[in-house]
């Protein structure tokens, strides 16, 4: 039996060990603090789409952490300045070619940066680490669709995404979420196409803004002020210009929670240390997650997450 | 049977989908970081012999299929209909041409063959990977011509035709692989 062996050869691992130094030398040189904060806490995610893993400390029910967010928010609030952390992430459910239970991820946050600042900085550390990759596009998420799917994501019909995902996806379910043939016309039709370079992809509807501010963009049209980065069609990070504001972050929970009933999940008590936090003053920031093992298949050419993970949950 | 849920999906399991027995081949994961998780899954229908491809949202389930592969023996064709043996039980089965497809070729009387059977009934007979059977009919051997690297036909006992090496005359054993139907070498007997 070989099953005690890594997935990952040395080669990898020198790989993995050459990018964490990139990464610190990189937020070093733009005086970005290195913060730890818990993997375990008692309070977790809302998002009906984010599942935590559940644990009993000594009798209490905590839960490993999906992002190191809602920590990371409140240090901003406590005054950190700007602030990233390179550690573990946890999401039940999740595992396949991308995704690992547990994986690496990295978060950072700018005070005083927009989403289109933040952007920049982030095709700084991935070109750092992937210098082949030259060509950056940027487009909105309106235009993306437009482009292959000749409609627009913010005003088409119902009815309309349900017949694209019939006619595109081989499916055979009803739902009556925009969201979820919006998900699935852009993961299975347009991600297949958006080509080997490194593509941001922002303004995206208001319905799923999760934790970003919500603004009208050029047309009018009220767009979550969030952005997605892909390399070679693979969602790579995922970034917020922050939403600050207390009462709407309490409303987001709420709205999540009623979710979370209508697709029968269990609901847990929101972070209200998190929206005390906010209520108290966060400044101005933008922030993203990158997953780090992502980054890495790519600087090793590997197709699967199994490589770059010296023992993914198969080999746990 | 139960039902599988998508994230329990694994290659080979089967399952019921559209009436069809089918069995999963792959099963992508697909999520975006925020949003709704879907399972990207490739199957055989197993009746049809067809792959399909179907994206379901994560966490939806199949019926699980009752299909179950056993080892039985051939006893005989009545014209109509194959005839097989459970050797344990000495239960009967019968199998049409479409359950038999191409392998009645290589079913010889009491040989041991893989019956799968969905709700009890055989769905498909597979002959075991490698068979050895008699050249019944063939051009005469060329003695000594064994490098040349030509071939010719030859009909088995089974009833299937091959291509074998010249050197080979009627009478003598071959192994053959059935799933390509090519000549793998003299039987050692």
């Amino acid at each position: 039996m070989s099953d005690w062996q890594p997935g990952s050869n040395i080669e990898t691992m020198r790989t993995r060990a050459h990018l964490n130094r990139c990464i610190r030398d990189f937020f070093a040189l733009r005086e970005v603090m290195e913060v730890e904060v818990p993997l375990l806490a008692t309070a977790t995610v809302t998002d009906p789409h984010i599942a935590s893993i559940p644990a009993n400390l000594d009798g209490q029910s905590v839960f490993l952490q999906t992002s190191p967010e809602f920590f990371m928010k409140r240090l901003l609030c406590a005054g950190s300045g700007a602030i990233y952390s390179l550690g573990k992430a946890f999401r039940a459910g999740e595992s396949g070619g991308r995704h690992n239970p547990e994986f690496t991820m990295l978060e950072w946050y700018r005070p005083g940066f927009d989403d289109v600042q933040l952007m920049g900085e982030v095709e700084s550390l991935i070109k750092g680490v992937l210098p082949e990759l030259t060509d950056t596009r940027s487009i909105s998420y309106r235009d993306l669709f437009k482009r292959f799917l000749s409609i627009d994501p913010h005003t088409v019909s119902l009815a309309e995404l349900q017949r694209l995902g019939q006619v595109h996806c081989r499916v055979d379910w009803r739902d009556d979420h925009r969201d979820t043939w919006l998900d699935l016309l852009m993961t299975h039709v347009i991600e297949p196409q958006l080509g080997e370079g490194l593509v941001f992809v922002y303004d995206y509807p208001e319905s799923q803004a999760a934790l970003a501010r919500i603004e009208p963009d050029a047309s009018g049209q009220r767009v979550a002020k969030r952005f997605e980065a892909y390399v070679a069609g693979m969602e790579l990070a995922n970034g917020y210009w922050e939403l600050t504001d207390a009462t709407e972050q309490a409303r987001r929970f709420d709205v999540d929670a009623q979710h979370r009933i209508v697709l029968g999940l269990e609901n847990f008590p929101k972070d209200r240390k998190l929206l005390a936090a906010l209520a108290s003053g966060m400044p101005d920031t933008a922030g993203v997650a990158l997953g780090v093992d992502r980054l890495l298949m790519l600087m090793s050419g590997v197709r699967s997450i199994d490589q770059v993970l010296n023992f993914s949950i198969t080999r746990c | 049977m139960g039902s599988f849920s998508t994230n329990e999906f694994r290659s080979g399991m089967k399952v019921m989908l559209d009436g069809d027995p089918c069995a999963i081949l792959e099963n992508e994961f697909v999520k975006p970081g925020k949003g709704q998780a879907f399972n990207r899954v490739k199957l055989r229908n197993l009746t049809s012999g067809r792959v399909w491809e179907r994206t379901f949202k994560s966490g939806e389930s199949l019926e699980a299929a009752d299909v179950m592969d056993h080892e039985m023996e051939y006893l005989y064709n009545d014209g109509e209909f194959w005839h097989f043996m459970e050797p344990n039980t000495f239960e009967q089965h019968q199998a049409d041409a479409k359950a038999v497809g191409d392998t009645y070729k290589w079913l010889r009387e009491q040989d041991t063959v893989t019956v799968t059977l969905f709700n009890d009934a055989p769905l498909a007979v597979t002959a075991a990977n490698h068979v050895e059977l008699e050249i019944v009919e063939t051009d005469p051997g060329v003695k000594g011509d064994t490098a040349n690297g030509g071939s010719k036909p030859a009909t088995l006992n089974s009833g299937a035709v091959v291509k074998v090496p010249l050197f080979l005359s009627q009478g003598d054993m071959i192994r053959v692989d059935t799933r390509t139907g090519e000549y793998l070498g003299r039987a050692k007997t």
